[in-house]
């Protein structure tokens, strides 16, 4: 399969995101040197501004505006905050180094900007990240790493010291974890045709054992419970530059239903931005339904799991689609549970010899 | 003063056996007690003659006495008055004689304070006081060795001698030893030197203590209080006793006049009106009075209700600038409010209150308020808590005046009266009398509303300075922070904008 690249690459993406910190530095600066009190102003991210889009199919932000001005007394110090987390993203990017959430709150105190917690100090990059339109991992600031991939990719790293070389994914059999220097690294070609995400590593590493990546000739990808979002972005890059459906496997039971949902539609914490969900990609099992047809041995619903499926009900996310509805039912009628792993009843290698191939022809 | 036997004792006898009422109730105490009476003294004699007190004192140690007591000598010179030879042996020999018979402001009571502390020294050592003094205008210094004939009360001179004052001194001293505890009584002598200092800020005191130990204070001003001026007994503060004296000495021959010639604030009119009232002839010789007369006389005048109340004159407040300059001397406190009262009486007793309080600075943080009692520029170190002053401090609803007692705050009460009410003869409290409980609310209730003021306008400052502060950490780096981001070299000037937050802030106040 030839190479399909349809978007911008990574490196115009990162002089975007430079652009954008300049912009606010700019912004400030002009504003201070005019003699005035500088204002920034900013989608709010309170419970009633959050509504859900059917068209982009994710949360966003409504048309409730927060305005930050370093004349209020109460602002200043989160505006400084601001001003110095946004330089030091600048650095980050510019200088291609990457940072953790941890390590932000501990460099503010190198500038005595120190944070009264990590909280706060979290709360002033997701205010960076509304101000801009960037994820934190576009500044270069990553989360711990939990998440895998593996299959026939090859990508061309853009981070420095790996400037122009590449590697194939099936190079290692535990996969490549899904870090700064893979979600920074260029697409340059692959054989695959699909992209199967696998809420735990233990399945995935079934798949790679079983020859999943050849047999049905797709990328894995191991999420780790929820996904982080550099790997529901990376997701979105594999849909969108490489046009590769995404299948999801989670557990059967409200909470793998919920993996998926944020896979496709987000979460309602990341409303302010965009490009982290994948609106096409496919929840493929273990749906309710699944248990009943495969005769899967099952653990009863406790009173969270009911709950919470009481909610997803509610949800926005839930009404797009007749198979979400249709599951929550299911699953409050049977009042049972299973994990991927249940299919193992049937042996080792049923879910891969049977299961998947089934579950990938119903949804083609 | 009978017993069984119906034994006569003689005032020296009496105070030797009740040794406890004037305050020498143990080795600790005795101590303290002996250095106050005599500083006391010393004060009082360079006030007497209008000269800024310079007055030094030394206690030495001569010999272990038992296991937790010393033998100490004591000695004490001042540059006051000086007493005529004459009267040097009764003066410190005898006890219930002095000059403090007459109805003055003086900071003592009973005439006994210095001579108590000679005796205790007497009976405690078996051993002789000297007595050194010019009164300046001689050119003799005159030195007595004296020891009290206690059951007689009498002094005893067993040696006398006379030098040449070629320098012109003026002043006394006095030497003796006593036994006591000093070690015990260490902080309280420290505090009460401490405490002298605040309320006569005009004297020099200087004490070495029997490690060698040198406390020095010096005076902060040369302007002295005017001196209290003698005054006739007030009516209503008469006692059959006191009528007897006055008409055993009057040269008057009727009623009329002797009322109008001994008694406080009583004219012609006052004394015809007070005579109808109490149904005697203008014209009776009090001479002639009956006992029983007399004792009605005591009780109409305590009756009548229109005696004009007594003046001030014959009391020597600090007046608000000494006290502020004694506060400050020893505190410098940070903030400090002074008011006087003006006089009042009770019982036909003038006294005036003057309060000082204090915040911050050297004013120690103790989690409650430090309370500094004086009566008549005598520092008042024990039983704080039956004070009159502590009850109506501790009473008081503080939370209206902004006031906490974990503040740093110091409340200094001077009350001045020619009869302080003394609850005990050790001198060491104020009995609660409604009228001078009532004027040192009064006055606490002023001085605590100006404190107020203070610590809301302090609250506001201090509000102001925090905000500044927060503009004036921030604003530089948001400027510092946008220059870097922006990529430019010079960073905007923000004095602009902190000059208006500070603009802003004023016309907050």
């Amino acid at each position: 399969m030839v190479q399909k690249k349809t978007k911008p690459s990574i490196v115009e993406k990162q002089n975007e995101v430079v652009g954008g910190l300049k912009k606010l530095g700019t912004d400030i600066y002009n504003q201070l040197d005019k003699g005035i009190f500088p204002t920034i102003n900013m989608p709010s991210r309170s419970t009633e501004n959050i509504n859900y889009d059917p068209n982009v199919r994710q949360y966003v932000l409504g048309e409730k505006v927060v305005s930050r001005n370093a004349r209020n007394i109460r602002h200043v110090k989160p505006f400084t905050q601001l001003a110095w987390a946004a330089m030091f993203s600048n650095e980050l990017t510019t200088q291609r180094k990457t940072s953790t959430l941890r390590d932000v709150y501990y460099s503010a105190q190198a500038y005595e900007m120190t944070f009264t917690d990590q909280q706060e100090s979290n709360n002033i990059i997701t205010d960076l990240e509304t101000i801009t339109g960037f994820s934190r991992e576009d500044f270069h600031i990553f989360p711990e790493e939990r998440s895998a991939i593996f299959g026939d990719l090859t990508i061309g790293y853009t981070v420095p010291g790996y400037e122009g070389k590449t590697l194939n994914l099936t190079s290692h059999p535990d996969g490549v974890l899904v870090g700064p220097a893979l979600t920074s690294s260029e697409f340059v070609n692959t054989k695959a045709d699909k992209v199967i995400a696998i809420e735990k590593g233990a399945l995935f590493t079934r798949f790679i054992e079983e020859n999943v990546h050849n047999k049905h000739n797709a990328l894995l990808i191991s999420c780790g419970g929820q996904a982080p979002r550099q790997t529901r972005s990376f997701i979105r890059r594999l849909n969108e530059e490489l046009n590769l459906p995404v299948y999801i496997f989670t557990d059967g039971d409200p909470w793998g239903m919920h993996i998926a949902m944020v896979i496709i539609s987000g979460s309602a914490n990341a409303a302010h931005l965009r490009n982290l969900n994948t609106p096409d990609a496919v929840w493929s099992g273990v749906w309710a339904s699944d248990i009943i047809d495969y005769k899967l041995p099952t653990d009863p619903l406790d009173e969270v799991d009911v709950k919470r499926l009481y909610e997803l009900q509610k949800d926005p996310r839930y009404q797009n689609d007749p198979l979400w509805q249709r599951e929550i039912k299911t699953f409050l009628k049977i009042r049972r549970k299973a994990e991927q792993e249940a299919f193992s009843r049937y042996g080792l290698t049923y879910i891969v010899d049977e299961y998947l191939p089934a579950k990938l022809e119903g949804k083609k | 003063m009978a017993t069984a036997t119906f034994e006569e004792i003689s005032a020296s006898d009496f105070f030797y056996r009740n040794r406890d009422i004037a305050g020498f109730s143990n080795p600790s105490r005795a101590i303290f007690v002996a250095i106050r009476e005599i500083v006391e003294n010393s004060l009082d004699a360079a006030e007497s003659h209008r000269m800024p007190p310079d007055v030094y004192v030394r206690l030495s140690f001569e010999s272990e006495a038992t296991k937790d007591t010393q033998i100490y000598k004591l000695r004490v010179e001042d540059n006051g008055s000086g007493i005529q030879p004459r009267f040097i042996p009764s003066a410190f020999g005898q006890v219930l004689y002095g000059s403090k018979y007459k109805l003055k402001q003086t900071r003592g009571t009973f005439g006994l304070g210095g001579k108590m502390a000679l005796l205790y020294g007497q009976i405690t050592t078996h051993q002789a006081a000297f007595v050194t003094s010019s009164t300046g205008n001689s050119s003799k210094i005159y030195s007595f060795k004296l020891m009290i004939d206690i059951q007689r009360n009498r002094p005893i001179i067993l040696d006398r001698k006379v030098l040449i004052n070629k320098d012109g001194w003026r002043g006394t001293i006095v030497e003796f030893t006593l036994e006591g505890d000093y070690l015990r009584a260490m902080p309280k002598i420290l505090e009460y030197f401490k405490q002298t200092a605040m309320v006569n800020p005009y004297a020099n005191l200087t004490f070495v203590d029997p490690k060698g130990r040198l406390y020095k204070f010096t005076r902060a001003t040369t302007d002295m209080p005017e001196p209290p001026r003698e005054t006739l007994p007030h009516p209503y503060g008469v006692d059959v006793e006191l009528l007897q004296r006055l008409i055993m000495i009057t040269q008057c021959t009727n009623m009329l006049m002797f009322l109008r010639s001994h008694f406080h604030r009583v004219g012609e009119i006052t004394a015809q009106k007070f005579l109808e009232f109490s149904g005697l002839s203008p014209s009776k010789n009090p001479k002639k009075l009956s006992h029983e007369e007399i004792v009605k006389l005591m009780q109409n005048m305590k009756r009548y209700k229109d005696f004009l109340p007594p003046d001030a004159s014959c009391l020597s407040p600090l007046g608000e600038d000494l006290l502020r300059a004694g506060i400050t001397k020893e505190l410098n406190p940070e903030y400090l409010v002074v008011h006087q009262r003006k006089p009042s009486t009770y019982a036909g007793h003038p006294f005036i209150v003057e309060m000082g309080i204090a915040y911050g600075g050297g004013v120690p943080k103790t989690g409650s308020f430090v309370i500094y009692r004086f009566a008549n520029r005598i520092p008042l170190l024990y039983d704080e808590a039956s004070d009159v002053s502590y009850r109506v401090i501790s009473s008081m609803n503080w939370r209206r005046y902004k006031v906490s007692p974990d503040m740093p705050i110091a409340i200094v009460v001077h009350i001045c009266s020619t009869k302080i009410p003394y609850k005990t003869v050790g001198k060491e409290f104020l009995a609660d009398r409604a009228e001078v409980r009532r004027e040192v609310a009064n006055e606490l209730r002023e001085v605590a509303r100006q404190l107020g003021h203070f610590l809301t306008r302090q609250e506001h400052v201090d509000r102001e300075k925090k905000r500044i502060g927060i503009f004036s950490k921030y604003l530089p780096r948001i400027a510092q922070f946008s220059a870097k981001l922006a990529g430019k070299q010079r960073i905007p000037d923000i004095e602009k904008l902190l000059k208006s937050v500070q603009k802003y802030g004023a016309e907050e106040d």
